[in-house]
């Protein structure tokens, strides 16, 4: 499977040029920083020196990498609770990143939001949610704003496949199409909703059909695989910046590990065959043997690569440990942007 | 001056800011013309302002709430409107979790300067699902501000300040009070939010009333000053979040007796929050216990003779204020 149009009412599909070496390997970086980041991050949590709810990505990287290579600074991203990927492919400082799970004052936000509310307004990250699907109508009104405003900037709303069965979900894309809105909605299909696999939670295995629904184009593609994912998020932004409304692209794609670091268990029934299954489609390994056999990279430039994204983590744990907690006092900062003098909070 | 009514209030504000930043929208169910919102509040306007700006939404309070606060994010200044506040619990996940706190959560990078109005408080036999008083859910959430206007006057200058706010304000109108006429400016004009204001001054016992329950106490005050000389003193808040407490507890200081009236249900109520803060503050000046004038704890039924017999009317008002002065 590389992409399957499941439903597109638009005739004339823009094509997509196959990217150029240098994008090629820049989503590759942007893979390798993610997958370091996140390995790094259950290391840090397994050993106490960060706490917090982490849900990670790992096996998810390529659906990151290739969707926002497609996105301008001034585009908007919205993601969910696992979005650590997003936000690092999104451009955000990897070392406020992981100073903000370190819980400093030098944290995205300050240590007020943690891993699951990452906003960054200086590179268009208007929020990862901790509440599943609430980001579909938020992404709605950003692209709202930018269909006002005609300064042809897209939003991405990265959401799972639990988030499918969320009433926010069908408010959100619903006025999305109706109003046709600059919108990418991606659902990374883990086959995992928190812990429930997905033949417990929908009757079909593919939710873009729901795309049908909202008469707008649903667009099926291989997230291991990040050529597929590129090409298919690369039609849907142009799509969205020419003025021709939201798409839903639902990526296949797998997470390793639990729902979140801490857990226990990974997912009802879920068989360790299946794990190794997905593994042996990790993305990275097959972007590696796709870069390795069209002669763009040898084995060797992805390894340092590889080595150069471990040394940018360990740079950003150096960064967050040097960083100062925030002051106590400071929790009552930010409530709210005016507040009258002389008020109590 | 003129005299208008608490809708035409409210619909020059919302005009003039439309006028005034091009930020501005208003989106909501059934806004446009000839409709112009359940209440006729935004009639006219998307005929002047075009659909564009004044945005016809699907039945989808999470919806109309959560594009109300992406736009937000991205620069604009929305103006929602929730038809009956009974209805937000249906978009309570974006008010909340949302809404109020991805200002904090993001450590102050962005606001979210929005506004939600909706029409609460009884009287319509809209039964339970179309009247209630919620406006102690809001209060509770730290991140939101909640207004209640009483008039016109107030209504027209609150708003005006709730939309150049930088924060999520809940306006909440009471649909009772929409032919409700009275004196407004034709210019715009600005009531900071946190401002109480005294409607009546007296020096026997102090109201803390709102909403709809404040024409209601002041009609009633001024029969007993007339009939048995009792002068009260009574302060509306007007915005419930910020609080003016410094007004209410001088008021208190002066009168030495608090009675406190809402069309919300007793229990868990802004009453309390009100009996507290002066129970604390005004302690020593207290000749009397603080009473509360609130619905009973039950929904709001539908037959009227049952829905007026839960709501503060003026005999239960009369019968409080008797009880603290005696």
């Amino acid at each position: 499977m590389a992409s399957t149009e499941v439903s597109d009412p638009s005739p004339g599909t823009p094509t997509v040029d196959v990217p150029g070496p240098d994008m090629l390997l820049r989503m590759y970086e942007t893979m390798a920083n993610i997958r370091s980041f996140e390995e790094r991050l259950v290391e840090l949590f397994n050993s106490g020196q960060i706490g917090g709810v982490l849900h990670v990505c790992i096996g998810e990287e390529a659906c990151a990498a290739g969707v926002c290579a497609n996105l301008r600074t001034n585009d908007y991203l919205l993601t969910s609770h696992r979005g650590h990927g997003h936000v690092l492919a999104k451009g955000a400082s990897m070392d406020r990143m992981m100073a903000e799970l370190f819980a400093r004052e030098t944290g995205l936000c300050r240590a007020r939001g943690g891993s699951m509310h990452i906003i960054d307004r200086s590179v268009g990250i208007l929020g990862a949610n901790g509440i599943v699907a609430a980001g579909v109508p938020i992404a709605a009104g950003a692209g709202l704003a930018a269909q006002m405003r005609g300064e042809g900037q897209v939003v991405v709303c990265f959401l799972g496949d639990g988030a499918m069965n969320h009433g926010a979900f069908h408010e959100g894309m619903n006025l999305a199409s109706v109003w046709n809105l600059p919108i990418v909605y991606v659902c990374e299909n883990n086959l995992y909703a928190q812990f429930t696999p997905q033949r417990l939670h929908a009757k079909s295995e593919d939710l873009v059909k729901r795309a049908v629904a909202y008469d707008i184009p649903g667009i099926q593609a291989d997230g291991q695989d990040v050529l597929a994912v590129y090409e298919v998020a690369s039609r849907a932004v142009e799509r969205a910046r020419a003025g021709g409304g939201p798409t839903l692209i639902e990526l296949k794609t797998y997470r390793y590990t639990g729902h979140a670091i801490s857990n226990p268990i990974c997912a009802i029934g879920r068989p360790d065959e299946e794990v190794d299954a997905w593994k042996l489609r990790d993305p990275l390994r097959v972007f590696e043997r796709y870069l390795i056999d069209q002669g763009i990279c040898s084995a060797d430039d992805l390894a340092a690569v590889r080595r150069e994204a471990a040394a940018r983590v360990d740079t950003a744990v150096e960064f967050a440990e040097s960083s100062p907690m925030p002051a106590a006092e400071t929790a009552l900062e930010d409530v709210y942007a005016a507040w009258p003098e002389g008020v109590p909070l | 001056m003129r005299e208008i009514q608490y809708r035409e209030a409210i619909r020059e504000s919302l005009r003039h800011e439309m006028l005034r930043d091009a930020s501005v929208f208003l989106v909501g169910e059934e806004l446009i013309d000839p409709w112009g919102g359940t209440f006729g509040v935004t009639k006219g306007l998307s005929t002047e302002f075009g659909e564009e700006r004044v945005r016809n939404t699907p039945i989808s309070e999470a919806a109309i709430i959560g594009c109300a606060i992406g736009a937000a994010l991205a620069g604009m200044r929305p103006v929602a409107e929730i038809m009956f506040l009974d209805f937000i619990a249906a978009g309570m996940d974006q008010v909340v979790n949302q809404a109020a706190k991805i200002r904090y959560m993001s450590g102050g990078q962005v606001n979210v300067p929005i506004v939600i109005r909706a029409a609460g408080g009884s009287g319509r036999a809209s039964a339970a699902q179309h009247s209630q008083s919620l406006e102690a859910w809001f209060v509770h959430i730290p991140g939101l501000k909640v207004v209640m206007p009483s008039t016109p006057y107030d209504a027209k200058g609150l708003l005006t300040a709730a939309i150049r706010d930088p924060d999520p304000v809940l306006f909440i109108e009471h649909k009772m009070m929409y032919n409700n006429r009275g004196p407004v400016p034709e210019e715009e004009y600005v009531i900071p939010l946190g401002l109480a204001d005294v409607k009546r001054r007296g020096r026997d016992v102090t109201i803390v009333a709102t909403s709809r329950m404040v024409p209601r106490v002041l009609a009633l005050t001024d029969k007993l000053a007339a009939e048995q000389g009792i002068e009260a003193e009574v302060v509306d808040p007007r915005t419930l979040v910020p609080l003016d407490r410094k007004t209410i507890v001088e008021s208190v200081q002066k009168t030495h007796r608090l009675v406190i009236v809402h069309e919300a249900v007793e229990r868990g109520g802004f009453g309390a929050e009100v009996a507290s803060i002066v129970g604390v503050e005004a302690f020593t000046s207290l000749d009397a216990p603080i009473l509360r004038v609130a619905a009973a704890n039950t929904p709001v039924p539908f037959a009227p003779l049952l829905e007026d017999f839960l709501v503060p009317d003026e005999r239960r008002i009369e019968e409080a204020i008797l009880e603290t002065v005696a």
